[in-house]
């Protein structure tokens, strides 16, 4: 009964230092929140100073917000696994 | 509130005679198999009867995305490379593009699987080292590896376009079922505040609309830009590898 009790005990201390984890994780969405925020800016200062080539910067802002994007995402990977897979709870050995 | 997020389901499972599993078909092969029917119905409609000078829709239309794809080729490759890559990437696109869409229609998004991403960026990278082997020769190609960095951007690059693809495909799709609790919750929570109690049986009213408008966004946009970066990535890489 006592080692049930320990047991539940150390499963909480893992789902919620799973939870902080994922929050934490989610910080690495900054970065990519203010370069694709920049290269976004660049692209509307381009296209105001010289409107007849949107059409061929447009595409490229697109591409590189998407690669930029990667860093954001594989926190957000991160994340999804740490709140949806429980990788550690296998560690507890039940 | 019950948040049920979780990978494809097992659709086929072929059983030993002792109980075990041998082997499974995941939902997204399923799904894979609708896309390529789906596509390969177009492409028979779209490319039966043709004629030299377009009379008809259909051909106009064939013609018309025959182009864009050389179009696209042309301007971020050379014009060499139409011939020889147009088929390549324009399959990628249109299963990717359709494999995303298809989560419109109340499927599950085929790319929301890191296992259809990861072949696919699979394929791009045996084509870019198909490409660097054939341009560049065995011995450059393997003297670019004398600087150990250049391994791991090799590896980097495909393991980084599965990736990205999965991550904002399902991302997009965890958000949708997220949002559909909250909602369904949320319409539960003013009920009982209302007073009818029992609030299962009602119609959760906040789930009207508002998933659409985050839908646009997260399936359509999302879908449409990835795929188009996918293809974008794949073809910058196999022309770096012709240099």
């Amino acid at each position: 009964m006592e080692n049930n009790e320990a047991l539940l005990n150390a499963q909480g201390m893992v789902l919620a230092g799973q939870a902080i984890g994922a929050g934490l994780a989610m910080i690495a969405g900054i970065g990519p929140g203010i370069g694709e925020g920049y290269a976004v800016g660049k692209t509307i200062e381009t296209i105001g100073r010289q409107p007849e080539c949107k059409g061929s910067v447009t595409p490229t802002m697109f591409i590189g917000c998407a690669v930029a994007e990667t860093t954001g995402i594989y926190g957000l990977f991160v994340a999804i696994i740490l709140l949806f897979a429980n990788p550690f709870l296998k560690f507890l050995g039940t | 509130m019950n948040i049920d997020v979780s990978g494809p389901k097992k659709m086929l499972t072929w059983l030993s005679a002792e109980g075990e599993e041998l082997f499974s078909i995941s939902e997204s092969v399923v799904t894979g198999w609708v896309v390529v029917l789906i596509l390969s119905i177009v492409c028979y409609i779209l490319g039966r009867n043709l004629e030299m000078v377009p009379t008809t829709k259909r051909q106009c239309a064939a013609e018309f995305i025959v182009k864009t794809v050389n179009n696209m080729i042309e301007s971020n490759m050379n014009k060499d490379c139409v011939k020889a890559y147009a088929p390549f990437i324009a399959a990628l696109f249109s299963y990717i593009l359709l494999g995303s869409l298809i989560s419109l229609t109340g499927l599950r998004s085929v790319t929301a699987d890191i296992s259809v991403t990861g072949s696919l960026a699979l394929m791009v990278f045996v084509m870019i080292t198909y490409t660097k082997l054939k341009y560049q020769g065995l011995k450059n190609y393997l003297l670019s590896f004398v600087n150990p960095l250049n391994l791991i951007s090799e590896v980097a690059n495909p393991v980084a376009m599965a990736l990205r693809l999965f991550g904002n495909v399902s991302a997009g799709m965890i958000i949708g079922i997220i949002l559909y609790a909250a909602l369904g919750s949320a319409s539960g929570a003013v009920y009982g505040l209302l007073g009818f109690g029992a609030e299962e049986y009602y119609f959760n009213i906040f789930q009207i609309g508002l998933p659409a408008v985050l839908s646009i966004y997260f399936d359509l946009f999302s879908g449409v830009i990835q795929s188009y970066v996918f293809i974008m990535l794949t073809m910058a890489y196999i022309y770096m590898g012709r240099e």
